[in-house]
């Protein structure tokens, strides 16, 4: 009896852990005709919006107009970026994962490394919609030179400097148009013991501040790899870039030592939008965020980041994100047709304004604001002063070493520490010598 | 897996000679002979392990075998799709990690004497409250059931509910911990950070020792019920103080229990993934560099999973090597004793 | 101990600090949980300024918080379960019987536990993958996939305790109902279980409480649909704001039923841990 007793409970909890097996979510697609419809595709999404319930919400009627045109049904996950990464080293190591993903445009040459990724040959192109519809600048980010990218454009992003008109106007400041001139902006507008500072930057976030080493480093003429692929972090070029923004918290002192604490760009975004610091530097999906925190859209301007005198008119690398097909797709037709869809003029100009993003297509106006001028401002950033990241299998590590570099060294500059150029060289160089043995270099 | 919301044991613990404890029979051993060897249950024991151990082999092992397979291949970016075919690297990615002289092995020497030291703090501190605790309570005393359920509130928590707290209240502008040294007490002028710079290691100690301490002072406290008043009242009656008890008394008798207790303490610390995962996200200070996360960053951020594999498994080299030390350290001692 | 003054005063002193340790952090939990939002982003105010459940009903919808908290309970409860049988029956083979091999599982078994969580994670997803491509069977991204690594993750302690605790219960008792006619597996259920109550309670909290916490393997093995508690309040920093008040509000909502389990069943856990430390 007791042994009735015992193998009753045991096949109650066999199939109670059958029963949890089957009620949860799937991750594999079905393949389907030649044409790909019947089929359904996974797709993940990465969050754009301001949560990831609301990417669900903006996504979902777009991808159901696009079942309607096709019967091919699309499984949506929207991923956070803490977790994008890792997800997608996992389904490529596995062989199992999406069909059609989001990934971050600078981590498009890492990804096409991998090999796990379809390319857009001529026939895929041409699926597509063909590669003359998309910014040049930006369809470059699709892959390494010379060969087929592995990812095509679906949002622009770009770098501005957004600024407080009102606080401008009070201490007679005009927009500065030379790096030399928004500091001392940002100087004027500096006063510690009322908690005011000149500029709020994600100082903590590896991210914001690998970005700001490449920007700045181009504006003096600095590459990051040479022609090889080789790491050349080290050059005086890179390491005055990297200086000159460590300095804003350093000498300059026009940011709070605070900030060496935000791991992420919300942060300093709310300290803008409630009027604490008088500059951000921040990609153009900020006015969501600014907006939602009480600022109204005329209360800021932006400009281009400025260079200093002298130096190259680069504002910002070119910011956005890609659209990948997995080789492992069991419905190659569904998903390019899929990709085509998601590229097309009309799904763009829908999904621009909540996700705040720069068209990819030429010839689009900007509709992620209704300020014409801020949108002029930034498709001319996008199109005329941006340069693309470094289009090398190891850029994505060049972002985690750089970047880490330098969070460590605002750390060191908030908690009373100097950093100087020797300090910044050899923190470079570390990471130089890191990213050396992950190439297997 | 890291999970120091939970006891756990690396090793079968000596057993130590049957305490006796008040109210039981003591005239009866207890034997470990004897067990049930007839023919007619042969099979049993096999069959009753057989699902255990089916779990063990798919989750723990082959994994495991798995993961020292990939410390000695080049196991990047390149080769991840089709990682049956990666390059062997030999003793490549050992030597890289055990290279003092280039970054990696530098930081990573780094990161295990921060580690360390890290425990030792967290262990020495925990089972010092936890035993302060567990004499303090052990006399009756109105309120003391309520005293005790508190004071295990932290350790029953999920660890990322407390961890999320102190990281809120370590914030340098807006945190508690600043509010009161600087606005409340006036201690210190220029706040603080905490999450940044050196003071990040102390803040992991502490974020440690205030989940880790209720665990030492609950076992302690269990062992202290076996230890029969009289030794105690015949001390009192012999003059001796309460101090003088304790270290004759208490101490001895809880040997078994600390031996085991402080094993598990340093091992749970010192693998500790949650702590500095959730405390310091995504800005990780060298001053709170925990081993086990610099592994997962130099595998997952950077696509090297050879190498982290390398690391995980010196990493389980030099915890084997400590633990048996330790035993055999506190087996020898307890026999000469 | 005495009850001297001097012990007192130790009592006191003691009592004082630990509490304020403990309770402080509390503290603030509870009171941001009941916080306006500007209240938790400007300087910390040991009182609300005004006192509001908002953050309790808002946390629900800023982050499907139902579902996770749905998904945390199947996964935790199944695998608590599961591996409280497992851990019986292997640790009741362990205890009672000698046969070839029985040192090597439980050398090996509690080895497993020095093994650094962070490099199971590829593999195991390699092998579940291949489990999926050869039976169909879904582990990743599945909840199953999820109880069944943390019912291994707590096998290894759990038998650990339990050999403890069965060691601990006179073979007599087993015994005497073997010449009663039973099997013995039917000792097992009738005899040493209920006496082994503590020691299968302490497991069960043990279980529960690591599988409730579980962050790395659960923001890797899950999507949306089947996401537990531990990823799921890491959505609490949005693209906009962090919701501190949010945050705490979840956190307390989450920690309730670990924690009122635990404390109601702490005697016996406590019985159960240091039935292998102390027997």
């Amino acid at each position: 009896m007791t042994r009735r007793a015992f193998l009753a409970a045991a096949s109650i909890s066999a199939l109670a852990l059958g029963v949890t097996a089957c009620s949860s979510g799937s991750t594999t697609s079905s393949g389907g005709g030649a044409t790909g419809a019947g089929a359904t595709l996974t797709y993940w999404a990465s969050n754009q919006g301001t949560s990831l319930d609301n990417d669900k919400q903006v996504l979902t009627p777009v991808l159901n107009a696009f079942t309607k045109q096709t019967g091919v049904k699309v499984n949506l996950e929207v991923i956070g970026w803490n977790d994008l990464q890792t997800r997608i080293q996992t389904a490529i190591t596995s062989g199992s994962g999406p069909d059609v993903l989001n990934i971050g445009n600078t981590w498009a040459s890492s990804l096409q490394a991998t090999g796990a990724f379809l390319p857009y040959d001529s026939a895929a192109m041409t699926a597509i919609g063909g590669k003359d519809k998309f910014v040049k600048a930006a369809l470059d980010t699709g892959g390494m030179a010379g060969q087929d990218p592995t990812s095509v454009p679906l949002y622009g992003l770009a770098y501005g400097l957004y600024y407080n008109k009102a606080m401008f106007k009070a201490a007679g400041l005009n927009p500065p148009t030379t790096w030399e001139d928004m500091v001392a902006a940002a100087k004027k507008l500096t006063v510690p013991a009322k908690q005011r500072y000149g500029f709020s930057l994600a100082a903590g976030s590896y991210t914001e501040n690998v970005h700001f080493a490449f920007i700045n480093g181009s504006q003096n003429g600095g590459e990051w790899f040479d022609a090889a692929g080789k790491p050349t972090f080290t050059s005086d070029q890179n390491v005055q870039g990297v200086l000159r923004y460590l300095d804003l918290m350093q000498t300059d002192k026009v940011v709070n030592p605070s900030n060496a604490q935000y791991d992420n760009g919300t942060k300093a975004v709310n300290d803008f939008a409630s009027g604490k610091v008088a500059m951000i530097l921040n990609q153009n999906n900020a006015d969501n965020s600014i907006v939602s925190n009480g600022m109204k859209s005329s209360e800021y301007g932006v400009v281009p980041f400025p260079s200093p005198s002298g130096g190259q008119k680069i504002a910002t690398f070119i910011a956005g994100i890609n659209l990948s097909v997995m080789k492992t797709t069991k419905s190659k037709d569904a998903a390019l047709s899929f990709v085509k869809y998601m590229t097309s003029a009309e799904t763009q100009k829908t999904l621009d304004k909540p996700f705040a993003a720069l068209p990819v297509l030429q010839g689009e106006t900007p509709v992620f604001t209704d300020n014409s001028v801020e949108a002029k401002t930034f498709q001319d950033i996008y199109a005329t002063m941006s340069k693309p990241l470094p289009l090398v299998a190891a850029e994505d590590q060049f972002e985690s070493t750089v970047g880490k570099a330098m969070s460590a060294l605002f750390a060191k500059v908030a908690t009373g520490g100097t950093v100087s150029a020797a300090d910044v060289k050899s923190a470079l160089k570390d990471a130089q010598d890191q990213v050396t043995a992950a190439t297997g270099g | 897996m890291s999970a120091p919301t939970t006891p756990r044991v690396t090793s079968t613990p000596p057993r130590p000679p049957t305490t006796p404890t008040a109210g039981t029979d003591t005239t009866r051993p207890r034997r470990r002979r004897g067990r049930v060897t007839s023919r007619d249950h042969r099979l049993l024991p096999y069959l009753l392990l057989a699902p255990a151990v089916v779990m063990e082999l798919l989750i723990h092992i082959v994994p495991m075998l798995v993961g020292i397979w990939m410390s000695f291949v080049r196991l990047t970016k390149f080769f991840l799709a089709n990682w049956s075919a990666a390059p062997w690297a030999g003793l490549g990615n050992y030597r890289l990690a055990l290279d003092l002289n280039s970054s990696i092995g530098a930081k990573l020497l780094q990161s295990f004497l921060v580690t360390i030291a890290f425990s030792v703090a967290a262990v020495v501190l925990s089972w010092g409250l936890g035993m302060m605790a567990a004499v303090a309570l052990q006399q009756p005393f109105r309120g003391r059931g309520i005293v005790r359920t508190l004071f295990l509130v932290p350790y029953a928590l999920p660890a990322y509910a407390g961890i999320l707290t102190w990281n809120f209240m370590f914030q340098r502008d807006t945190g508690l911990i600043n509010h009161v040294l600087a606005d409340n007490l006036h201690l210190v002028g220029d706040r603080p950070f905490w999450l940044l710079g050196s003071n990040a290691f102390t803040s992991l100690v502490v974020v440690a020792v205030w989940r880790l301490w209720p665990f030492a002072f609950l076992t302690i406290m269990a062992g202290l019920q076996s230890v029969p008043t009289e030794l105690y009242e015949a001390a009192s009656v012999d003059g001796a103080g309460n101090l003088r008890s304790w270290r004759s008394i208490t101490l001895p008798s809880l040997r078994p229990v600390n031996i085991v207790l402080v094993l598990v303490l340093f091992l749970w610390t010192f693998s500790d993934f949650n702590t500095p995962y959730v405390l310091f996200g995504t800005a990780q200070p060298p001053a709170g560099d925990l081993v086990s996360f610099h592994i997962y960053n130099a595998s997952f951020l950077t696509w090297n999973f050879g190498i982290g594999a390398a690391m995980s498994v010196l990493l389980l080299l030099f915890l084997m090597v400590l633990t048996a030390a330790y035993l055999i350290v506190t087996n020898r001692r307890s026999s000469r004793a | 101990m005495r009850d001297t003054s001097g012990f007192k005063s130790f009592r006191a002193v003691t009592l004082l600090l630990l509490g304020v340790f403990t309770v402080v952090p509390l503290y603030a939990m509870v009171t941001s949980a009941l916080k306006p939002l500007r209240d938790v982003q400007g300087i910390f105010t040991w009182w609300p300024s005004s006192i509001t459940v908002s953050p309790f009903v808002d946390m629900w919808t800023t982050v499907p918080l139902a579902r996770y908290f749905a998904n945390s309970l199947v996964v935790s409860g199944f695998a608590t379960l599961a591996s409280v049988i497992l851990a019986v029956l292997a640790a009741f083979a362990v205890s009672r019987f000698s046969f070839r091999g029985r040192s090597v599982f439980t050398t090996t078994v509690l080895s497993t536990q020095m093994f650094p969580g962070v490099l199971f994670l590829l593999p195991l997803f390699l092998i579940f993958t291949n489990i999926n491509a050869a039976t169909g069977i879904q582990l990743v991204g599945s909840r199953l996939g999820l109880v069944i690594t943390y019912l291994t993750f707590t096998l290894p302690f759990s038998i650990w305790m339990l050999v403890g605790y069965f060691d601990s219960i006179p073979r007599e008792l087993d015994e005497a109902a073997m010449v009663d006619g039973c099997t013995p597996l039917g000792a097992l259920w009738r005899v040493v279980l209920p006496a082994a109550r503590p020691g299968v309670i302490a497991v069960a909290i043990y279980s529960f409480m690591t599988a409730w916490g579980e962050v790395l393997f659960a923001s890797v093995m899950t999507n949306d649909a089947n996401r537990t508690l531990a990823v799921g309040l890491r959505e609490y920093s949005t693209q906009t704001n962090v919701y501190w008040n949010q945050i705490m509000a979840a956190s307390l909502v989450v920690s309730v039923p670990v924690v009122i389990g635990f404390l109601l069943a702490q005697k016996s856990f406590v019985a159960g841990v240091t039935a292998g430390a102390v027997k």
